[in-house]
């Protein structure tokens, strides 16, 4: 059998490719991040929560109605952002010229309530989701099922499209204006509210259909979000969230290397994130790709 | 001490309360009262003070329940010095993670002390001493300075509210130092404060490292009464609980730490038998605070105070 230092060869990339998977959801989720906290200047505390939200929605569609995978990658990011629409509407918008901080507490708060009714009604165990894609390719060395194989690539297929709306198009040309000078922007007739509530719930959906994805390849559990959000943090003061390009290449980085960690030093596989994020900040204290204000 | 004779008046009012309460509640829960008052002052001075939302205290209180408690329990050290050791060890932690995170501003600083935490969190489920899910115990009651008994619990109340009273005066005293006065200008204008010539960055390091020396003080103190440590201590609910005490009772104001602590362990203690519905009810109370009463209880009465001489007044 092959072996690259020491460890077989098809292990190593059976890991590469679930460290590969769980950096999409990384950079799935930190792009969520950075596009809401570029226009709101809040860092929305919910999106472990709303990422989990999307997975029960997809369970349910398909448990409660019959609906199946592809239903729900489609229906449950909508379900999930209208709800993040409602709750900008109605409650964040109220915040924005108050302390940053009162964003962050809020949103912690519908975290922590939504976490709590779902435990309360489903327990902590989790539900099963099938894979919508069974089987898979040998390819002599491993088998790498068709599933895994989608969800990165879907992930890329997001990642850029949302790149190149922001970066690429007349309307995200207005979001980086906003981002940049509300009042200025407001002031050439644009309605800059509604971009912000649009642009949360844009975000909340992209959490959401990182839920979705993840649904078939793990329990869907009530605590799914809130063990994967704090990681996400961590990305996101890595990369810095000025950059969705540097949003993106650190997910899927540091997904990389938590798998590598998983072969190499298994003891470290839960804490090497933790730990580049504190190199980074010794050594790039802005950030990979951000510049500090 | 003391220049302004309401607090003084307050001061002596609480303390009374304090000194008879054991006749009337459960030594425990008071206990358990005056060890989260501590962390919220502990806490409120780095966010009240110096404007750092820290969202990872939990580990520095569950760092020095766990350190006290392996020292008293496997070590075999005197009670007094089991809970200086988790208060210095947390400081250690503090000074460490602190040095980071103010490398960051704002937002940055609460996601990476939140970020170090879960770290530790994990650190702690997998080390050896740790004793896992289970948690160590039962960290024996030792008595304190070899004299005073603590196995009984209105004894031991005594010794925390000591504590307590010690670990307060000095937080009251940092406030109303020199050193709080820079603490509260680099609050509110940062840049100012670097212009008049101070080092911003070494004030917020030594807040820093007091709050969670302090905070440390709490979790050891808190490892004796239960005579456990454990995962709970460290989790991020942990750090939750303490911003949640510190909102509620009014961020910024040197006795509403005091008020949240009381409400939210009194809240608790009455929903316990309701499992998951005590994060339901603690996230509404966030989402409503935040939402409408954003100064918490210590701002509700101030304001209603005001409202009731400017009344006098038009009379």
């Amino acid at each position: 059998m092959d072996m690259i230092f020491g460890v077989p060869l098809p292990l190593l990339l059976g890991q590469l490719v679930l460290g590969l998977i769980n950096g999409a959801t990384y950079a799935i989720l930190s792009l969520g991040l950075a596009v809401i906290f570029g226009m709101l200047k809040v860092i929305n505390f919910a999106h472990g929560a709303q990422y989990m939200l999307g997975a029960f929605v997809a369970w349910m569609m398909a448990s409660w109605l019959g609906l199946g995978f592809w239903y729900a990658l489609i229906l449950a990011p909508l379900v999930v952002g209208a709800g993040g629409i409602v709750l900008e509407r109605v409650f964040l918008r109220h915040l924005y010229d108050k302390d940053h901080l009162f964003g962050l507490l809020f949103t912690f708060g519908f975290a922590l309530v939504a976490e709590g009714l779902f435990r309360y009604h489903f327990g902590s165990t989790g539900q099963i989701y099938s894979n919508p894609i069974p089987g898979g390719m040998q390819l002599g060395f491993m088998f790498l099922p068709y599933y895994r194989i989608f969800i990165v690539g879907i992930a890329l297929l997001i990642c850029f499209g949302t790149w190149f709306v922001i970066e690429r198009t007349k309307l995200g040309a207005y979001l980086r204006a906003a981002t940049e000078d509300p009042v200025l922007v407001r002031a050439f007739g644009i309605n800059v509210p509604l971009l912000i509530t649009l642009t949360y719930g844009f975000g909340v959906a992209l959490a959401a259909l990182a839920g979705v994805i993840a649904a078939p390849i793990q329990n869907v559990s009530p605590l799914m979000g809130s063990h994967i959000i704090i990681t996400v943090f961590a990305v996101v003061v890595i990369g810095g969230l000025n950059s969705i390009m540097g949003a993106i290449i650190t997910g899927f980085a540091l997904g990389l290397i938590e798998g590598l960690a998983k072969v190499f030093i298994p003891e470290m596989s839960n804490t090497v994130v933790f730990v580049i994020m504190a190199i980074v900040l010794l050594l790039r204290p802005a950030g990979l790709f951000g510049q500090e204000q | 001490m003391f220049k302004n004779p309401r607090s003084i008046l307050i001061g002596l009012v609480l303390i009374a309360i304090a000194l008879a309460a054991p006749a009337f509640v459960y030594p425990v829960l008071l206990m358990k009262v005056l060890c989260f008052a501590l962390f919220a002052s502990a806490f409120n001075l780095l966010l009240g003070f110096a404007g750092i939302l820290s969202f990872g205290h939990a580990m520095f209180f569950g760092s020095a329940a766990y350190v006290s408690a392996h020292t008293i329990k496997v070590l075999g050290w005197p009670t007094e010095l089991g809970i200086l050791a988790g208060g210095a060890i947390a400081a250690v932690l503090g000074l460490l993670v602190g040095l980071l995170c103010i490398r960051r501003k704002g937002i940055y600083m609460t996601m990476i002390t939140l970020a170090f935490a879960q770290m530790l969190f994990f650190v702690f489920l997998s080390a050896p001493f740790t004793g896992g899910e289970n948690g160590l115990q039962p960290v024996p009651r030792r008595a304190i300075l070899g004299m005073i008994d603590i196995s009984n619990d209105r004894v031991l109340y005594y010794v925390v509210l000591a504590i307590f009273l010690v670990g307060f005066g000095l937080i009251y005293r940092v406030i109303h130092s020199p050193f709080g006065q820079v603490l509260k200008a680099i609050r509110d204008n940062e840049p100012r404060a670097i212009s008049l010539g101070y080092d911003v960055d070494r004030f917020k390091l030594i807040a820093f490292v007091l709050s969670a020396g302090l905070s440390g003080v709490a979790g050891a103190t808190k490892a004796v009464i239960f005579q456990l440590a454990s995962l709970t201590d460290v989790h991020w609910g942990m750090s939750g609980e303490v911003i949640l005490m510190t909102l509620v009772g009014g961020i910024g104001s040197i006795f509403g730490p005091l008020l949240g602590a009381a409400f939210i362990v009194g809240m608790q203690n009455q929903l316990a038998g309701l499992g998951e519905w005590v994060l339901v009810v603690q996230g509404l109370i966030f989402m409503t605070l935040v939402m409408v009463l954003r100064t918490g209880i210590m701002g509700l009465l101030s304001d209603m105070s005001h409202r009731l001489s400017k009344f006098r007044e038009q009379k």
